[in-house]
């Protein structure tokens, strides 16, 4: 009977109270396996990613939103992990460019196939998101290069894949390989 | 970064009480606070997180409208199909904004809120009155390239960066508040943002405590929308200068017209009288280049961004030209 008492009181979740202290614990999935954390409450998922968790395939650019180098899924969703509290992602799931299909994903293969990088810093953003964006596409989603965002028609062309992908930015400028790689695996000719 | 308490609420109830201690601020997507907190521009000593508040949903109202909650992500409202079909001028504000990872974490309220993107307000070691009041403000006599040419002041000279409220402002759009005794009221958005003045530190006419719960756009006016935006990059990048244009014609003449700028001003700015210069007008360049000069007629240049006057028109001229061609394209 204590031992009954005993489990539900482990079951159950933490009240979201405020803690008066500066450390919060969190439970994220991380790449199919939940952590569980207690962190200094001001950290990024991008810093609990590499600095707790030693996942450092994510990669730290400007810091600020503005070069895509952080790009993870969250639920699914291709996110800049630098903009984004660890402390906000409690039981969500994230998945980070280690967590891909194992040995190569086919993005990760058409990559290399295409030479779509030189230095690679921002590769793992970029492979991270082109499958959320592959996943937006596929349901339907316009975006600033469609014509008519009416229309429930996506054509995935190049200057389609160029505007869903400029959230990430290449300094080496990759960018036509990279559009390759991603036309690669979408199929279809360039156009 | 400032140490801070931080609480996730779940219910309204909750927000309120929150939101009623010293130094609380709402969080939700976070993409715009967390880089200010970064830079200890904002330094907020509680952050209340209210994403996974119930306030996501987009539903269709009664008489033809459409309500939006605060919570919902840019993303989701762009790839509304609703949204696409009948205010798609929304839509293609939306997905003109920021990257596709942004857009997936920023909010509707959050995306209303968000800060200028003014080089000096980010920069701590320059004057600012909206970042420290009372102050200077550096922009006036500085690189004040994408600075506002309309309804600045000389202790503020900022715009507000955001692409959606421009089409919101030319569709009407009303917000709704809920105060943290769970008051509700409902504000214009063209009374949301309040003039620089010698008070830019204040930017809206929210109360202490109040949260943006839902944007309501009203039945769509009769017409073509158009959104165009002009920037230094094709793509991931603020505006110069935007236009959102809603044109409805009988045969050559244009029967209303709704005009919004954005870029040149500290809220999105409803160009009434580019709107009385186009209605019972003929569909002509001549019309559009009248109308052009109505919306410029009490712009000021502050040096660097003069060109933005000409920029602005010659915009609003060819968004007007596109959305009056009604034999092609969409006519709702």
């Amino acid at each position: 009977m204590f031992f009954k008492k005993w489990k539900r009181w482990f079951a159950m979740e933490a009240p979201a109270k405020p803690a008066t202290d500066a450390v919060s614990r969190i439970a994220v999935t991380v790449n199919g396996r939940r952590r569980e954390l207690e962190l200094d409450r001001r950290t990024s998922l991008l810093d609990t990613l590499r600095e707790h968790l030693r996942l450092t395939g994510t990669k730290k650019g400007c810091d600020h939103g503005q070069c895509g180098a952080c790009t993870v899924l969250i639920n699914g969703r291709r996110t800049n992990s630098c903009l984004t509290l660890a402390v906000m992602h409690d039981h969500d799931d994230v998945v980070t460019i280690e967590g891909l299909s194992a040995p190569l994903h086919p993005l990760q293969a058409a990559f290399i196939a295409r030479d779509a990088f030189q230095c690679g810093y921002c590769t793992p953003g970029q492979i991270c998101s082109a499958i959320g964006m592959l996943s937006e596409v596929k349901a339907g989603w316009p975006s600033h290069a469609t014509a008519d965002v009416s229309s429930d028609l996506v054509a995935l062309t190049d200057a389609e894949i160029r505007e869903r992908m400029s959230g990430n930015v290449c300094r080496c400028a990759a960018y036509p390989n990279i559009v390759a790689a991603i036309r690669d695996v979408v199929g279809g000719a360039s156009r | 970064m400032k140490p801070f308490t931080y609480e996730r609420v779940t219910d309204l109830r909750a927000a309120g009480a929150a939101a009623s201690r010293a130094g609380a601020k709402f969080v939700s997507g976070g993409t715009n606070l967390l880089d200010l907190m970064k830079l200890e521009i904002e330094q907020p000593m509680h952050l209340v997180d209210i994403s996974r508040l119930p306030l996501k949903q987009i539903e269709d109202l009664p008489n033809g409208g459409i309500r939006i909650g605060a919570q919902a992500a840019n993303s989701d409202v762009a790839a509304d199909h609703r949204v696409r079909a009948r205010y798609p001028v929304l839509s293609e504000a939306l997905l003109s904004g920021a990257s596709g990872q942004l857009r997936n974490k920023a909010s509707i309220g959050g995306n209303l809120l968000q800060r200028t993107r003014c080089s000096y307000f980010y920069d701590t070691a320059a004057q600012c009155n909206k970042r420290t009041p009372g102050t200077d403000c550096a922009a006036v006599q500085g690189v004040n390239r994408i600075h506002a040419i309309l309804g600045a002041s000389d202790a503020c000279i900022a715009t507000h960066p955001s692409d959606m409220a421009v089409a919101m402002s030319a569709l009407e759009a009303q917000i709704e508040l809920l105060e943290p005794n769970q008051s509700t009221r409902r504000v214009a958005i063209d009374d949301f943002y309040c003039p620089p003045g010698s008070t830019p530190h204040i930017e809206t006419t929210l109360r202490p405590g109040e949260m943006i719960t839902s944007v309501v756009l009203p039945p769509p006016p009769p017409g073509r929308q158009r959104y165009r935006k002009v920037r230094d990059r094709a793509s991931y990048e603020f505006a110069l200068v935007s236009v959102a244009v809603i044109v409805a014609r009988d045969g050559e003449t244009i029967t209303t017209a709704r005009v919004s700028l954005g870029a040149v001003a500290y809220k999105p700015w409803r160009s009434i009288e580019a709107e009385a210069a186009l209605k019972g007008r003929p569909a002509t360049l001549s019309t559009y280049q009248a109308a052009a000069d109505a919306a410029m007629r009490s712009a000021v240049g502050r040096g660097h961004n003069d060109f933005k006057i000409e920029l602005a028109k010659r915009t609003l001229c060819r968004t007007l030209a596109d959305a009056a061609q009604t034999s092609t394209g969409r006519q709702l």
